[in-house]
């Protein structure tokens, strides 16, 4: 620990202190999420503590089986909020495997690429590198992928009578989603570009604070954020339009018919 | 000669229906509301999955791709959907629309194909499977019978009433050139002047076309006036 200023949990409960106040204001003015705030603000101290011991247990075994099989749990962890995050998800199967699998192929690919071909650590897979960079991506791509995903299927239940009426007039269902299909993109994207435009202007993106704060210099600090914004960046796109056109075929069936059956309301 | 004979259709809520429908003819489908009848339109334009055959100029539906078996079984919603700003836009070529490029809805008149009956010539230099270009003297024509101006095509949608939202799917409708019609109580809301114009556009393209026309009415002054047939649907139990 060179350098850093120990947090002791005392340090901590000063901080919790503010997201009381924040519920009990919210409580006073029924806002009705008083609850879930400090729920989840629970889950967060919870979810966190575990993960520093499995992460020191891992970092110290280095083993390429503890590494893969955190990264499945990360993945799967990551397809289940996809689903549950949407109003409408498709029903069966689906609903879960088509943001696991977009989620697989893009910040998989992306995350292994980034360590073998640019990071280059001893080995590839080198716990300390892989498993927080694949869930920056992971977290980022996961967010594009349940708000492009919900974008498209209220979409799609709001504007069914006139992609019937596109249907029957003679188009595609491509044709007759296309609109919507690009407007669920778009939506997906919308953050990832926020965030670059404002990284260094408005915000000091989270992972570059942490070096900073962990006495890294800030040269080497901004190279690896531009690294990660362009990584998720890359992750989220690319996951994103997987997703939504996996989604957008399967709201159809062979004869081109709007099939909102197959969604769940 | 036989133009649409759908046979031993299963919709979702009812049937097996089976009848068929002449070349140029038209049947009119009566029937308490909430009996099936717009469902049963919806199956033979191939909207819903549907067991049974349906034979369009003795060829079965799922021998075509739908969206061509679409074009010729044209339905006709009872409350019409638009989806664009613009009047016009919904006629224009939706693949050109979607990559931003405007085609001109006065471009290329055709005088060779004027036994078309809106003169909606496929671009000749287009291969594109959808390209439509609307030649200006037959649709205005079209659009006047159906009381509008040709001014109607830059109006803006949020502005037409029901009744002009009506009018205007059916001219839609007939741009594709259907084999068939299927109306879904196509006068609903109209006033009597304009129910009279939309019923004398139809029987004109049904006799310039000879396409036959499925068509669900209420009203018995319609019925006697359109039907060369009446069917009557029953509920369910």
């Amino acid at each position: 620990m060179n350098g850093i200023i120990q947090l002791s949990p005392f340090d901590l409960s000063l901080a919790a202190l503010l997201v009381i106040a924040l519920a009990l204001v919210c409580r006073r003015l029924r806002l009705g999420i008083g609850g879930k705030l400090l729920w989840n603000a629970t889950r967060t101290v919870i979810q966190l503590s575990l993960i520093g011991f499995v992460l020191k247990a891992l970092f110290a075994s280095s083993s390429p089986v503890w590494v893969a099989l955190m990264a499945l749990v990360m993945l799967l962890g990551a397809g289940r909020e996809v689903r549950a995050r949407q109003k409408n998800p498709l029903r069966g199967g689906w609903g879960f495997g088509v943001g696991l699998s977009a989620m697989f192929v893009s910040s998989f690919v992306v995350a292994v690429l980034a360590l073998a071909v640019v990071v280059g650590p001893e080995p590839w897979y080198a716990p300390r590198y892989a498993i927080p960079l694949l869930g920056m991506l992971l977290g980022n791509t996961m967010n594009g992928l349940s708000l492009s995903l919900n974008h498209l299927t209220q979409n799609v239940r709001s504007n069914r009578a006139a992609i019937e009426t596109r249907l029957a007039l003679g188009q595609t269902k491509s044709e007759a989603i296309a609109d919507i299909r690009r407007e669920s993109v778009r939506t997906g994207l919308i953050p990832i570009i926020n965030s670059m435009a404002a990284a260094g202007l408005v915000s000091l993106p989270g992972m570059m604070t942490g070096q900073i704060l962990a006495g890294n210099s800030p040269v080497d600090a901004v190279r690896y954020q531009i690294l990660l914004l362009f990584l998720i960046a890359g992750g989220t796109g690319f996951g994103t339009l997987a997703a939504v056109w996996m989604s957008s075929h399967r709201l159809f069936d062979d004869r081109h018919r709007l099939r909102l059956d197959r969604m769940r309301s | 000669m036989i133009r649409l004979k759908p046979e031993g259709l299963r919709t979702i809520y009812g049937g097996p229906f089976s009848f068929s429908v002449e070349r140029g003819e038209c049947v009119v489908l009566s029937g308490p509301s909430g009996c099936g009848k717009t469902l049963l339109l919806r199956a033979l334009a191939d909207l819903d999955p549907a067991e049974g055959t349906i034979q369009l100029d003795g060829t079965e539906r799922n021998t075509m791709p739908a969206p061509q078996w679409r074009k010729q079984v044209g339905w006709l919603p009872a409350e019409s959907a638009w989806w664009a700003d613009v009047v016009g836009d919904h006629f224009r070529d939706q693949k050109s629309e979607a990559r931003d490029q405007k085609v001109p809805i006065s471009g290329n008149v055709d005088a060779t194909s004027s036994s078309r009956f809106l003169n909606v010539g496929k671009k000749p230099d287009q291969k594109k499977r959808d390209a439509q270009a609307i030649t200006p003297a037959k649709v205005a024509s079209t659009l006047g019978k159906l009381g509008f101006g040709e001014d109607v095509l830059e109006w803006r949608v949020e502005r037409l009433s029901t009744g002009e939202k009506q009018r205007l799917a059916l001219f839609r409708l007939l741009l594709n050139e259907p084999k068939v019609l299927l109306l879904d109580e196509p006068t609903a809301a109209l006033d009597v002047s304009n129910v009279w114009k939309v019923e004398e556009v139809i029987a004109e393209y049904r006799n310039a076309t000879g396409a036959a026309v499925v068509w669900v009415s209420h009203n018995p002054e319609q019925i006697a006036r359109v039907a060369d047939r009446h069917l009557q649907l029953w509920g369910a139990e």
